[in-house]
């Protein structure tokens, strides 16, 4: 019985990341509009655009290959998979423990190797630049990742992100340099990887700015829709995790039952409603920047995990 | 040598090989005698890996020691194969018959074979005696055998110039690291000449003897093995060799330089004191770093591969750096999951790093170029070739389902238990080497998108490479196996880890929990709640997921798809030139870090209007290592020669009286000798 009841909330989680998604993408965009003043488009246009897409055909380059094509399904299946083992609304999901919060950024890295080579597959100039500057963004932002990991792992004492969670509610976790210091730089982390302002701007087809839209320029048809929607379940599970390691409050345990669900359900979307006005408020208030600032963007990031991650070597209470 | 033991079979496989040498000579030059040289160390070397593989696997099977009336009078020539030399014999044999299978294709096109393969199946015998043998004579002349194998090998071509400075600089580089090695021995033997491995197991040498023998084999096993800054010869001579040979020298001779270290840092030279893990980290993290850093820069494909090595040295010394540091503290659990996490990774890049070998020798036969500028689109003309070079190149850069991504892992892992230790050098250390390692992760993964996009993804640069055909069936076969190795290794981890159990017991005194009985087979370092990871179950969710997505999408939305000119922003342009090319691939980082470390300058000349020159764009790097250290050495002995080169014209006179002075300087030393 409680198999099942594990299966069902694994199910759930599955399917309420994808579906959550574009509504995530939506809403920021309305909130982005609403503060400069635009009607905006609907909150549900993401769904639509996506419904839209899946059904056009697929205009394909004359000198893409196979990989071009596998490629989508890979990026969705591994941000899918990655996505459904972050707790949303439960922890201890009943596969929670095939991958610690490690292996989970490697898997978005996975994505990202396969992202950069379909930018290079057509063989555009845009293509390339997307790639070559994606690159150099990951080169970056995924060290500052691990050193994330590491002060979160040091003061827990796992990588698990259950076991995580659950230590973070609880109150041994206490007032720490070391987290703020780790929270800084996860949200610097998720803005670069999301490829949002003032990294990355997501609205943007200006040539020389692009990064990610310059890599999905050659993507159209149910390939660009699976790719927008992995980019969708990305924002979310940044956001997820956020939430999960420094706001876990409502989150329910193992073995909860329904009340508990419910709330900790009601509890995350009200996680992701907030994130999502942070997101946009920050978002239009700053103005992009050059890409060769990025670097020192996010060294500041993998300085500040570092920091945190040297403070509790020489000090575990810090 | 009565019973047909593991040992015995090796080293039989290993004295085969070396006939084998022979019978090379005499028919290298006829058609069938490729086929006949690589077919049989085929054959040989899959017995010596079975025999290795029983030895590994058969847990109570005892070590016994072959002892042959050869080398000094008083010692012999000893061999044996515990767990450790087991494990590195299943490493070098795998590679060898990966190589050789692959070579019977690949051999065929080799112009001058009577320059390849005699000295192919020596290379084989040789790197299998260096891990066999248990006296330091035996290991000296095997390691020298195989170092001067090789070098024979890396002058194959000797008709290019670039080659023949490779041999040259290979040549002193390995000399100097035997040097070291010969020293090493020679202390850890002691006056009184225990040279075999069992003598000197038992001779407990003094702390600064031991620090001696350290720093030496730092040298001698990091010359071979690569370790920043002793690495200049590799980037030369690895690319040199011909292919299947590149993939032995990367992937398996520089394990045999980590198994040297292994051997005698964590087995003959006793217990370890706490900086010595101090050393081998800064030291291993700074190879890591610069090796991917030099890797980026290039655009010769195999040369990009041999610097990678570098970095893969970095990682698994950083892996062993950390497991001298717990033993040093009598941690021994934690000591072997580094330990086991190193090991790995030394399984892990022969796999991957023979593959990606195998990978550029047959793009090089195909298309004639190692220089990645001119290809481009090879994904449509060798698609085969094109997967299994994809593999290897998730692999290496440590992505998750496959098997790179578990020994990092497990590093990371081994790193997170080191607040633990209390010594506060290695609490600031250990950090820092984390964060570099990760750096050089990401910094890899970056590297092969630009080694597999712009040779294989793309357009074609050059006619060659829109001619090319795909490579032969045994070839393929070879790349294929090794690439289907690396999923499994990557997805069944536990299996590999507790097969090294045995080797990791004898060398860091501990093991790591027994893997297979944990459900699904997931691993587990230490302790569930801790961290756990499930390679298996990751390649599954996401096989299904990424199946469910696509029949889904056909199914019930649109699986109509026309193939139309490239968009481009509206601006394609049909000249294959206007594509990213490796080193504008690389610009972002170049200019990132390059800038730094390499000195990297772009020069823009334009020519003034009305000169019809085209506009140029040059990229300076400067190498620190090879200009503030072995250029300095360099003219340092050119000019100290130039000034010997008097003493050729003096009179007889002059001669005599500095024979006379000599003599007399010496005696007097002999009479002022306390």
């Amino acid at each position: 019985m409680a198999l099942i009841v594990d299966f069902a909330v694994q199910g759930a989680q599955m399917l309420i990341v994808l579906l959550t998604a574009p509504l995530l993408t939506g809403l920021v965009r309305k909130m982005k509009a609403r503060m400069l003043r635009r009607v905006g488009p609907p909150v549900l246009q993401p769904y639509l655009d996506l419904a839209r897409l899946m059904r056009k055909e697929v205009v394909l380059a004359e000198s893409a290959s196979w990989l071009f094509r596998v490629i989508p399904y890979f990026i969705f299946a591994a941000t899918w998979v990655a996505a459904s083992l972050v707790p949303t609304f439960r922890t201890g999901l009943l596969f929670s423990w095939s991958a610690d919060l490690i292996a989970i950024i490697a898997l978005l890295g996975s994505a990202r190797f396969a992202l950069a080579l379909a930018g290079l597959d057509v063989g555009t100039s845009f293509g390339g630049i997307g790639s070559s500057r994606e690159v150099m963004i990951a080169s970056l932002a995924e060290p500052a990742m691990i050193m994330i990991i590491f002060t979160l792992a040091l003061v827990v004492g796992s990588t698990q992100l259950s076991t995580m969670a659950g230590f973070m509610e609880s109150p041994a976790v206490g007032l720490r340099v070391s987290l703020g210091l780790a929270l800084v730089a996860l949200v610097m982390v998720a803005i670069a990887e999301n490829a949002r302002i003032p990294v990355d701007n997501p609205a943007t087809h200006l040539e020389l700015t692009m990064v990610h839209e310059a890599m999905v320029l050659e993507y159209s048809g149910r390939h660009l829709a699976l790719i927008e929607l992995s980019a969708a379940l990305k924002l979310l599970l940044y956001l997820s995790l956020i939430a999960c390691l420094f706001v876990p409050w409502g989150l329910a345990g193992p073995g909860a039952g329904f009340g508990a669900l419910a709330v900790g359900t009601l509890s995350y979307l009200g996680k992701l409603l907030i994130g999502a006005f942070l997101l946009a408020l920050f978002e239009t208030s700053i103005a992009k920047m050059r890409v060769f600032r990025v670097p020192e963007f996010l060294g500041a990031a993998l300085m500040l995990g570092l920091l945190g991650t040297l403070l509790l070597f020489v000090s575990r209470s810090l | 040598m009565a019973a047909l033991t593991p040992t015995a079979i090796v080293l039989a496989c290993a004295a085969l090989l070396l006939v084998l040498a022979i019978v090379a000579v005499m028919v290298g030059r006829t058609s069938a005698g490729t086929a006949i040289v690589y077919g049989t160390s085929l054959l040989l070397t899959l017995i010596a890996l079975a025999a290795g593989l029983v030895q590994l696997l058969g847990t109570d099977a005892p070590a016994d020691t072959i002892v042959l009336p050869l080398g000094l009078p008083w010692v012999g020539a000893r061999f044996r194969m515990d767990a450790l030399s087991a494990f590195f014999v299943v490493v070098v044999d795998l590679g060898a018959a990966a190589a050789s299978l692959f070579a019977i294709g690949y051999g065929a096109h080799e112009r001058a074979p009577l320059r390849v393969l005699p000295f192919y199946p020596a290379f084989l015998a040789g790197m299998n005696l260096v891990v066999l043998a248990d006296d330091a004579f035996s290991f000296l002349v095997a390691w020298e055998f195989m170092s001067l194998s090789s070098w024979a090998l890396v002058m194959a071509h000797h008709h290019v110039p670039e080659n023949v400075r490779a041999g040259y600089v290979y040549l002193v580089m390995a000399s100097f690291g035997t040097l070291a090695l010969l020293l090493t021995f020679g202390l850890l033997a002691g006056p009184a000449g225990g040279y075999a491995f069992a003598d000197i197991r038992a001779m407990h040498p003094s702390p600064a003897l031991a620090a001696l023998v350290l720093c030496l084999a730092m040298l001698g096993a990091g010359s071979k093995a690569g370790l920043v800054p002793l690495h200049v010869w590799l980037p030369l001579a690895h690319p040199a060799a011909p292919s299947h040979v590149s993939a032995l020298m990367s992937g398996v001779m520089t394990k045999v330089a980590v198994y040297g270290f292994a051997r005698i840092v964590l087995d003959l030279a006793g217990e370890p004191a706490w900086w010595w893990s101090v050393l081998v980290l800064s030291i291993a993290a700074i190879t890591c770093v610069m090796g991917v850093l030099y890797a980026l820069m290039q655009h010769d494909l195999k040369r990009l591969l041999a610097y990678h090595t570098v970095e893969n040295i970095g990682i698994i010394f950083i892996a062993l750096g950390l497991a001298l540091a717990f033993k040093a503290y009598g941690m021994a659990w934690a000591a072997a999951l580094a330990l086991t996490a190193g090991l790995l990774h030394v399984l892990n890049h022969s796999l991957f790093k023979s593959l990606l070998f195998f990978g550029a020798g047959s793009v090089l036969t195909a298309t004639g170029e190692r220089d990645m500028e001119h290809l481009g689109g090879l994904i449509h003309r060798m698609p085969q070739t094109a997967f299994a070079f994809l593999i290897g190149c998730a692999a290496i850069s440590a992505l998750p389902p496959l098997n790179g991504f578990v020994s990092e892992w497990l590093i990371f892992q081994a790193i997170l238990l080191s607040p633990q230790l209390p010594s506060w050098g290695l609490k600031f250390l250990v950090p820092a080497v984390g964060a570099l390692l990760a750096l050089s992760a990401t910094l890899a993964a970056a590297c092969f998108v630009k080694a597999f996009g712009v040779t294989f993804l793309g357009r074609a640069r050059s006619t060659a490479a829109s001619a090319a055909v795909e490579t032969d069936r045994l070839s393929l076969t070879a790349m294929l196996s090794l690439a289907a190795l690396c999923l499994i290794a990557g997805i069944l981890p536990g299996l590999f880890i507790d097969a090294l159990a045995t080797a990791v017991q004898g060398l860091a005194g501990g093991r790591m929990p027994v893997q297979t009985g944990v459900e699904w087979l997931s691993i587990v370092p230490i302790a569930q709640s801790r961290s756990s990871y499930n390679g298996l179950l990751v390649f599954l969710f996401m096989m299904i997921s990424g199946a469910l997505a696509a029949s889904a999408i056909h199914r019930l939305a649109s699986d109509r798809l026309r193939r139309a000119p490239a968009w481009d922003c509206g601006y394609p342009d049909a000249s294959p030139a206007t594509q990213y090319s490796a080193s504008s691939f690389a610009q972002p980082i170049r200019r990132v870090f390059g800038s730094m470390v390499f000195r990297a300058r772009e020069q823009v000349e334009m020519p003034p209007p009305g000169d019809l020159r085209p506009a140029r764009l040059a990229v300076v790097l400067h190498d620190p290592v090879w200009e503030m250290l072995y250029l300095p050495v360099a003219t340092g002995v050119s000019r100290a020669a130039e000034r010997l080169n008097h003493l050729q014209f003096l009179t007889i006179r002059q001669f005599l009286s500095i024979v006379f002075a000599a003599l007399v300087v010496l005696l007097l030393v002999l009479a002022l000798w306390p």
